[in-house]
């Protein structure tokens, strides 16, 4: 479904990608993990359009989306839960939510839709009319991955769903991103920090250093594997 | 009392042409985070447009009137809507990912260039020019030393209606969500699917035509027109929107009446040449004591 080729992105002088290639298929979850650095939401905002591709490319489907502005691609099916959420502060719940349905124009799909993130996140109902910017860090993280579903999209972009919350709501959103990937079928590739957590919901793995790709394999192969281990689980 | 009901009357027609201006300072703040330097001289040349108009075979075969008031105010607002587009187009666009210090210097570029060129004796020439009758004065209220004019009651008018246009178009429409969402955070909004470059241009249409309005509203009060007379209006018009909390649009309106009440308070009872000393003393005070303004959030922001 996504294929970068060779992506190559410069912040200034600073190489931030080294030329990184990976696939993600149809239906997956396929993860992205690294240290603080490594290059890993350049990737996500690249893929979204908000960085310029220097060398190298990204298909989406056969569609070739390096260099597209953000709002096309975001039409072709690719939304985004991003790095530090970005909730809309003064827009309230609701309000955010259908900003995460803005392309779209059928009412009956998007209130389905609107039930179905509801059904996945009971806490966002509760809040419908509170002000984006007055919800705790899990719940503006449950709101962001909701209103990335809004856009009803082929492919989600997961920016570290795990930044800054609770323990106990950590366990509960990656059970979440499951369930969301079992329910619709929507693909995903979900970029972490959190190796330990990421390594249990996908099925394929990178491993992103210093804006190379280093490592790759099924999660459950590089959850094993030594070097991964000691550098990201901690063992 | 009757006295300082008639400089509140003046101020507050006054305030409303500031604040019309201030609103454009203010959305453009909103959205893009930098000082438009040239607003007040896109404000300027909103004035000429009406003066071209006026003084063409077109114009004086019209003569003034309430057809010819609605003719010019739509005309300068679309010259001018369109000259900010242009502006932003073509000088702040490609700037984009610049630091914002480049930007606010390019437009005080814009903003000399506009002013100069607007000298040269081809354009607008440097000698001022009388801008025509738009309507005719009445007088609407005499008793005492009370008076209210017809300018008065259609600059109070015009600014409140195009303000509550504008609040409908912002609160209620989709290209309205889209404004308030790219004011909140540029990058989050393009990930919705807003093309903020739409937004952006969009922005600048509105602001721009407003100080188009706002160009009309003053020269019909202070008829005298020259290339450089955007600049103090600009200024306090800037002001209003600082004293409001700069990117709030409820702050602009308000802000520009209080700055245009100071303004003929200070005339009226303390001296008139105090008039615009006493609105940059207020841009000194509220610096000090509140710089997010009256109704504005937090946070700091190097300009």
């Amino acid at each position: 479904m996504l294929t970068v080729k060779n992506l190559k992105v410069n912040y200034g002088a600073i190489a931030a990608l080294k030329g990184i290639s990976f696939h993600v298929p149809k239906g997956s979850i396929v993860t992205l993990i690294g240290a603080n650095g490594a290059g890993k939401t350049t990737t996500l905002q690249t893929i979204s359009g908000l960085n310029k591709v220097v060398e190298g490319n990204i298909h989406f489907g056969e569609k070739d989306i390096s260099n597209m502005s953000p709002h096309k691609i975001v039409a072709l099916g690719i939304s985004q839960s991003p790095e530090g959420r970005l909730i809309f502060p003064g827009l309230s719940v609701r309000e955010n939510l259908m900003m995460g349905a803005y392309l779209r124009r059928e009412k009956k799909e998007i209130l389905e839709d609107l039930d179905y993130c509801f059904s996945i996140f009971p806490r966002l109902k509760e809040r419908l009319k509170q002000a984006g910017g007055t919800l705790s860090g899990g719940e503006q993280q449950m709101l962001a991955i909701s209103r990335a579903l809004m856009a009803r999209p082929h492919l989600l972009l997961l920016d570290e769903p795990s930044l800054g919350i609770a323990p106990l709501l950590l366990q509960l959103i990656f059970e979440k991103i499951t369930e969301i990937n079992r329910d619709i079928g929507v693909t995903m590739l979900l970029v972490e920090q959190n190796a330990h957590m990421a390594l249990k919901v996908a099925s394929y793995c990178y491993v992103l250093e210093t804006g190379a790709i280093t490592l790759e394999g099924p999660a459950s192969e590089l959850a094993s594997n030594e070097d991964v281990q000691k550098a990201y689980l901690g063992m | 009392m009757e006295e300082f009901l008639q400089q509140l009357i003046n101020g507050l027609s006054l305030g409303a042409i500031y604040a019309l201006i201030a609103l454009g300072y203010t959305m453009i703040y909103g959205v893009l985070r930098f000082i438009n330097f040239a607003h007040g001289d896109v404000f300027m040349i909103g004035t000429y447009i009406g003066f071209f108009i006026l003084t063409s075979s077109f114009g004086q075969a019209l003569g003034p009137g309430f057809g010819t008031a609605v003719i010019v105010f739509l005309a300068a607002m679309l010259g001018c809507g369109l000259l900010g587009v242009t502006i932003e187009f073509l000088a702040y666009r490609p700037l984009r990912t610049r630091p914002k210090l480049t930007v606010l210097i390019t437009a005080i570029g814009v903003s000399f260039f506009l002013e100069y060129t607007g000298q040269l004796s081809f354009v607008f020439g440097a000698d001022p020019r009388t801008f025509p009758t738009v309507v005719e004065k009445t007088m609407v209220v005499q008793s005492g030393s009370l008076v209210i004019d017809s300018y008065q009651i259609i600059i109070f008018v015009v600014a409140i209606v195009l303000m509550l246009g504008l609040r409908m178009l912002i609160m209620k429409t989709r290209i309205g969500t889209a404004l308030r969402a790219s004011s909140m955070n540029l990058n989050a909004a393009s990930l919705m699917g807003i093309n903020t470059n739409a937004v952006i241009s969009f922005t600048f249409f509105v602001g721009s035509a407003l100080a188009g309005a706002g160009a009309i509203l003053y020269a019909m009060s202070y008829p005298k027109i020259n290339p450089l007379m955007g600049i103090l209006p600009g200024l306090k018009a800037f002001i209003a929107a600082v004293l409001g909390g700069i990117g709030n649009i409820s702050g602009a309106a308000v802000g520009g009446f209080i700055i245009g009440s100071a303004e003929t308070m200070t005339a009226g009872y303390i001296s008139p040449t105090l008039r615009d000393a006493i609105v940059f003393a207020i841009l000194i005070f509220i610096l000090i004591v509140k710089p997010s303004g009256l109704f504005g959030q937090g946070g700091t922001e190097k300009v």
